[in-house]
C-alpha cells in the first residue's frame, strides 16, 4: 500500500448530459467544501441537450488551486460511448469506478477497478421510475464517498444547499446516496490511496460562485435598469440571473412596479440597440452575450461609440471562428471586441479574472461607461462565467454611482443655455450631455452616428471631423489612467515575468507556484483592462523575458503588448497560447516556458 | 403681431427645425410640415419629445422639426431597437419614429415587426417613396410588381405593404395615406400620438427625383389618380369638446385612452376600423382593383402598450437612486451567505 494522498485530487465524472449528472456532481462539491477542502470544478459540457457525452472534473487541492488539472485520479465512468477513451485519462494509480457492465478485458492494469451494478441497484433499489434515471447519477455520489470518506453530514448538506428551492426531493436524493454508500461498504475493501479529510482555515468565509451570477449581482448592485439581451451560450445564465435576482430585489413593495426593465430581443442587433436607445434615455443599460452575438453588434458599437452613449455588453467568450465550439471557452474576442465596428473604432474593455472581478467589474462597468460616455465591454468567458468558484465573499459597494456629466435643468439655467453636446469643457475630452426629459428648452440636441460639431449639428467639414476624433481620442487616453490598473507581483525579483489577463489567472498562480517549488521564482503582472495601462511597458522594461499568456491561437493580447512597447523592448516578450476550448491547465504554461528558458535567448 | 400660442404656451416657431437639405418639393418635407402642425396643434411638450430615425432621406427628418427636441438618428433599419429601449428607460417620453420603405421593409423588416409585435408605445411613420434616394434611385421593397424604374428598369417582385404587415401581426394601429393630403395625415398624426401602442403610418411621399415618373406607382401623379380614402379622419384632442354636427349613421367615433376621439366620415363603403379582418380586406381589394386606399384601416383602442404589459415604472429609470437600486447591506449580507 502506497502513503495515502490526502485531499489531493481529482475527480472525473464521465456522464451523458440531460440524465441529471451535473446535479449529482453539484452535490459531491458541495459536500466536499463542506469538509471544509478547497473545490474547483470544471463542467465540459456538449452543445446539445440530451444524450451526448458530457464530462464533469472536480479538483480538490490543500492550496486551493483553481485551474483545470489534466491528471485525473478518480474517474467515475457512467458512459458507455466514452469508456474506452476515458479510461485513457486516468493517472496510473488512479481509481476507476465504472458500471459494472463495462467490459475491462483488455484494459489497463495499472488503474484500481471498483465494479458497480449501478443500473441494476437503481432498478432494485429506486422504487420511483420516473425518477430513476435522474437518482442513478447519486448512487456514484454514494459509492465516491465510500471511496473517499466523505462524512455522512457533509453529504446531507451537500443536499440540501443543492435543493435549496425543492426541499421535497431531498429524502429521496439522500436515500440513492445511500445506496450507493452502503454498496460500497458491502462489497469493497479500499485497495487505493486517496483519502478525503476535514481540513480548516482554507474555506472559512468562502463562497461559490459562477462568474455569471457574480456579474449579474453586479450589474444589479451597478444599478442596471434595462437589460436587453438574446439567448447564446456560454451568455444566457448572466441575464437569467439577473431576472431572478431582480424578482427578488427589484419590486417596488408598495406599488408592484419593477425597478427595471429586461427584454428578450429578437437578436443580438436589437438587443444592443435596445441598450443603447435605454442609456441614451438616462438609464443604465447592458446587454450580454457571446462571440456571435458580438459579432453582429458591430454596427451600434459604432455608433454608441461616435455619438457617445453609454452602454455596457456583457461578452462572455466561447471559442472558434463563426459557431466554433459553442459550450468550450477561449478568450479570442479580444482584439476583435477592442476595436468593434468599422471606422476609428475603439473601446474600453474590462478584463475579469476572478468571480469577484465578475462581480466588481460588472457592477463598476456601469460607472465607467456613464463616465466616460461610450460602451464598455466586460470580457468574461465560459470557464470564468459557468463554472463554480470559490471564492471571498464580494464587498458591499463604498462609492454612489458615478453618473458622469450630466447637466440638468437648473445646470442649464446656469449655463443660460449656453452648451454643446460635444464641446470638450474640461480638457479631458469627455463632454456634457442631457437626458431627453430635462425641462428646458436648450437641453435637446440631435445625436447622430453621422459627422457632427461641438454643438451636435450636422457636418462634413473636414476640420470638425478630425477635430472630433482627436478630442474622442483624448477622452481615450483620460479613460486608460482611469481603468483599473493591473496587479502586478514582483516580489520573486527575477528576471522572467509573466503577462496574463481574465480566467487564464488561476493557471498563472498555480504554474508559478509550482515553478517556485522548483526553484524558478517568476514575476507577474496581470492586465485588467484595455486600453493597456502604461505600467505594462514597465514591468516589461524591468524583466529581461517576459511572457504574454493567454488562450487564444494567436496571440492578441501578445500583439497589442508588443504594439504598446517601444521598439528597444519588443524583443523581450514571448508568447505563450492555449486554444483547445478547455481552460488552460498549469502544466501548459511551465511546459512552454521552461522549454524557452533552458535555451536563453 | 403676436403669435398664436398652443396649450402649452408655445408658437408654431416653437415647433420647427433646421432647414430641409432634402430635394425640392420631396414629399418628406411635407410630411415635415404636417408633423410641425399636428405637434404645435396637439400642444406637444418639446423636451418630452423622443424623435428617432434610421438611415435614408426620411431618417435625416426630425432634424427639420422641433429643434429644441431629442433627436436620435441611429442605424439603417434599427430605429424601433433604439425607440424600444428609450422606452422602456422612461415611458413618459412621446416616441415619435420616422422611416423610410427601405429602413422598413427591408434592411429593419425584423425589428419593424417586433417592435409591433412587442406594442411599443411609439408612432412609426413611414415615408415612402418606393425607391432609395441617397443611393439614386434602386427599387425598395414596397415598390410595386410591374413598376419602372426611372432609368426603365421594370420591378420583377412583389411589394411589402407595411400596412398588411402591421396587420397581420396584431399591430394596434395602422393607417396609410398620401404626403401630398395634409388634411388627412394631420388628423392621423395626432391620432397615432394620443393611441397607446405602436402606430404605424404608411404615408406614400413621392421622390422627385428618382420616382416621380410615367411607370411608377408611387409619383404625384399616380396617387393623386388613384387614392382611395376610406373615410374622413377627424381628430378631437383630449382637451377639446366634441361638438355633434353630423347627421347619425353617418360618422363614427372611437375615443381613445386619453379621451381623445377620432372621427371617420363615412365615404363609400362602411369600414369598421375595428375589425382588423375587414382592414386586411379593404386592402386586397384596393390593391385588385388598382386603388391606393388610404385612411385609418384599424385601430385597437384598448391596446394595452408594452411599459404597461412589463410594469415599467411610471417614473423615469434615470432617476432612481443606489436606495432604489441596490440591495441593503443586510440584503447583500444575506444574499451572499446563500452562495456558502
Amino acid at each position: 500500500m502506497t502513503d495515502p494522498i490526502i485531499n489531493d485530487l481529482t475527480i472525473q465524472a464521465a456522464t451523458v448530459n440531460g440524465s441529471g449528472s451535473q446535479t449529482a456532481n453539484l452535490v459531491l462539491t458541495r459536500a466536499i467544501f463542506k469538509m471544509g477542502i478547497p473545490v474547483a470544478p470544471k463542467n465540459v459540457f456538449p452543445s446539445n441537450i440530451e444524450g451526448l457525452p458530457t464530462w464533469y472534473q472536480l479538483r480538490v487541492t490543500p492550496e486551493g488551486h483553481m485551474a483545470r488539472s489534466d491528471r485525473v485520479d478518480i474517474l467515475v465512468a457512467f458512459n458507455a460511448a466514452t469508456w474506452r477513451e476515458d479510461l485513457r485519462t486516468v493517472r496510473p494509480g488512479g481509481v476507476v469506478i465504472h458500471e459494472e457492465s463495462y467490459s475491462t478485458a483488455d484494459a489497463r492494469t495499472d488503474v484500481i477497478y471498483y465494479g458497480v451494478p449501478f443500473s441494476k441497484l437503481a432498478k432494485a433499489k429506486i422504487p420511483s421510475e420516473t425518477l430513476r434515471k435522474q437518482l442513478a447519477n447519486m448512487i456514484y455520489v454514494g459509492v465516491v464517498a465510500g471511496v473517499l470518506g466523505i462524512p455522512w453530514e457533509a453529504l446531507e448538506h451537500g443536499v440540501r444547499r443543492q435543493f435549496l428551492s425543492k426541499p421535497k426531493a431531498v429524502q429521496v436524493n439522500l436515500d440513492a446516496i445511500k445506496v450507493g454508500l452502503d454498496h460500497w461498504q458491502d462489497n469493497f475493501s479500499k485497495q487505493d490511496a486517496y483519502r478525503l479529510e476535514p481540513m480548516t482555515g482554507a474555506v472559512e468565509g468562502k463562497v461559490l460562485v459562477e462568474g455569471n451570477q457574480a456579474a449579474a449581482l453586479g450589474a444589479l448592485m451597478g444599478g442596471v435598469t434595462v437589460a436587453a439581451w438574446y439567448p447564446i451560450t456560454p451568455s444566457s445564465s448572466l441575464c437569467e440571473y439577473l431576472i431572478a435576482y431582480a424578482d427578488r430585489f427589484r419590486i417596488d413593495p408598495k406599488t408592484g412596479e419593477k425597478r427595471i426593465a429586461v427584454v428578450q430581443a429578437e437578436d443580438e442587433l436589437a438587443a444592443v440597440g435596445m441598450a443603447i436607445g435605454a442609456a441614451w434615455a438616462g438609464a443604465r443599460a447592458m446587454t450580454s452575450t457571446s462571440g456571435p452575438g458580438i459579432s453582429l453588434m458591430a454596427e451600434f458599437a459604432g455608433l454608441a461609440y461616435y455619438a457617445e452613449v453609454p452602454v455596457v455588453i456583457f461578452d462572455i467568450q466561447r471559442i472558434g471562428p463563426s459557431t466554433g465550439l459553442p459550450t468550450r471557452t477561449s478568450q479570442a474576442d479580444l482584439a476583435f471586441a477592442y476595436t468593434l465596428s468599422h471606422g476609428d473604432t475603439k473601446h474600453l474593455v474590462l478584463l475579469p479574472g476572478t468571480v469577484e472581478e465578475c462581480y466588481e467589474f460588472g457592477r463598476d462597468a456601469f460607472d465607467y461607461a456613464d463616465r466616460f460616455q461610450t460602451p464598455v465591454f466586460v470580457l468574461s468567458d465560459l470557464d470564468l462565467g459557468m463554472n463554480l468558484w470559490m471564492t471571498p465573499a464580494f464587498q458591499y459597494p463604498e462609492k454612489p454611482f458615478d453618473r458622469g456629466k450630466v447637466l440638468s435643468k437648473e445646470d442649464l439655467e446656469r449655463l443660460a443655455g449656453e452648451w454643446g453636446r460635444y464641446q470638450d469643457v474640461d480638457g479631458d475630452g469627455v463632454t456634457y450631455r442631457t437626458l431627453p426629459g430635462t425641462d428646458h428648452p436648450a437641453a435637446g440636441y440631435f445625436t447622430r452616428g453621422s459627422g457632427h460639431d461641438e454643438h451636435a449639428r450636422y457636418t462634413e467639414n473636414a476640420e470638425a471631423y478630425a477635430r472630433n476624433m482627436d478630442r474622442l481620442n483624448r477622452k481615450f487616453e483620460t479613460a486608460r489612467k482611469a481603468m483599473p490598473a493591473p496587479v502586478v507581483d514582483e516580489s520573486a525579483k527575477s528576471a522572467v515575468g509573466l503577462v496574463a489577463f481574465g480566467s487564464t489567472h488561476v493557471a498563472v498562480v498555480e504554474a508559478r507556484q509550482r515553478l517556485a517549488e522548483s526553484g524558478r521564482t517568476v514575476d507577474y503582472m496581470r492586465i485588467r483592462a484595455l486600453p493597456l495601462s502604461p505600467e505594462v511597458a514597465e514591468f516589461v522594461r524591468r524583466h529581461e523575458r517576459v511572457y504574454i499568456i493567454e488562450q487564444n491561437r494567436d496571440g492578441q493580447m501578445f500583439d497589442l503588448i508588443r504594439l504598446a512597447l517601444p521598439s528597444d523592448l519588443i524583443d523581450r516578450v514571448h508568447s505563450i497560447r492555449h486554444y483547445d476550448g478547455q481552460p488552460i491547465p498549469a502544466d501548459a504554461i511551465i511546459e512552454p516556458l521552461m522549454e524557452t528558458e533552458a535555451v536563453p535567448v | 403681431m403676436s403669435a398664436t400660442l398652443n396649450r402649452v404656451g408655445l408658437p408654431r416657431d416653437a415647433y420647427k427645425g433646421a432647414a430641409t437639405t432634402l430635394c425640392a418639393g420631396c414629399g418628406h418635407n411635407s410630411i415635415t410640415n404636417h408633423m410641425i402642425k399636428a405637434l404645435y396643434e396637439l400642444g406637444v411638450e418639446p423636451h418630452m419629445l423622443a424623435k428617432m430615425s434610421g438611415i435614408g432621406c426620411s431618417s435625416k427628418t426630425p432634424a427639420y422639426f422641433v429643434e429644441s427636441a431629442h433627436g436620435f438618428n441611429g442605424v439603417h433599419g434599427r430605429m424601433p431597437a433604439l425607440t424600444t429601449g428609450a422606452q422602456m428607460a422612461n415611458r413618459r417620453l412621446i416616441m415619435l419614429g420616422v422611416s423610410g420603405d427601405g429602413d422598413t421593409a427591408s434592411i429593419g423588416l425584423g425589428q419593424f415587426m417586433h417592435m409591433i409585435r412587442r406594442n411599443i408605445d411609439c408612432t412609426y411613420i413611414i415615408e415612402d417613396n418606393g425607391t432609395y434616394g441617397l443611393t439614386k434611385g434602386q427599387f425598395s421593397a414596397t415598390a410595386d410588381l410591374g413598376s419602372v424604374q426611372k432609368k426603365g428598369a421594370v420591378n420583377t417582385f412583389q411589394p411589402i405593404d407595411p400596412c398588411a404587415v402591421a396587420l397581420t401581426l396584431g399591430c394596434s394601429f395602422v393607417a396609410r395615406s398620401f404626403s401630398g393630403d395634409g388634411k388627412q395625415v394631420v388628423p392621423l398624426i395626432k391620432a397615432a400620438i394620443a393611441h397607446r401602442g405602436t402606430a404605424v403610418l404608411d404615408i406614400i411621399s413621392p421622390c422627385v427625383t428618382f420616382n416621380d415618373h410615367d411607370g411608377s406607382t408611387k409619383s404625384y401623379s399616380w396617387v393623386k389618380d388613384h387614392e382611395e380614402s376610406i373615410a374622413d379622419v377627424s381628430f378631437i384632442p383630449f382637451f377639446e369638446e366634441v361638438h355633434v354636427d353630423y347627421e347619425p349613421g353617418t360618422v363614427r367615433d372611437v375615443q381613445l385612452h386619453d379621451g381623445s376621439h377620432i372621427l371617420l366620415k363615412k365615404l363609400g363603403e362602411d369600414h369598421d376600423p375595428k375589425d382588423r379582418r375587414a382592414a386586411l380586406r379593404v386592402i386586397e381589394e384596393g390593391r385588385a382593383a388598382g386603388h391606393l386606399v388610404t385612411g385609418l384601416l384599424y385601430v385597437d383602442p384598448d391596446s394595452v402598450d408594452f411599459a404597461t404589459t412589463e410594469q415599467i415604472p411610471a417614473t423615469a429609470l434615470k432617476d432612481l437612486s443606489e436606495d432604489d437600486l441596490r440591495l441593503t447591506p443586510e440584503q447583500f449580507g444575506q444574499f451572499m451567505s446563500e452562495f456558502a
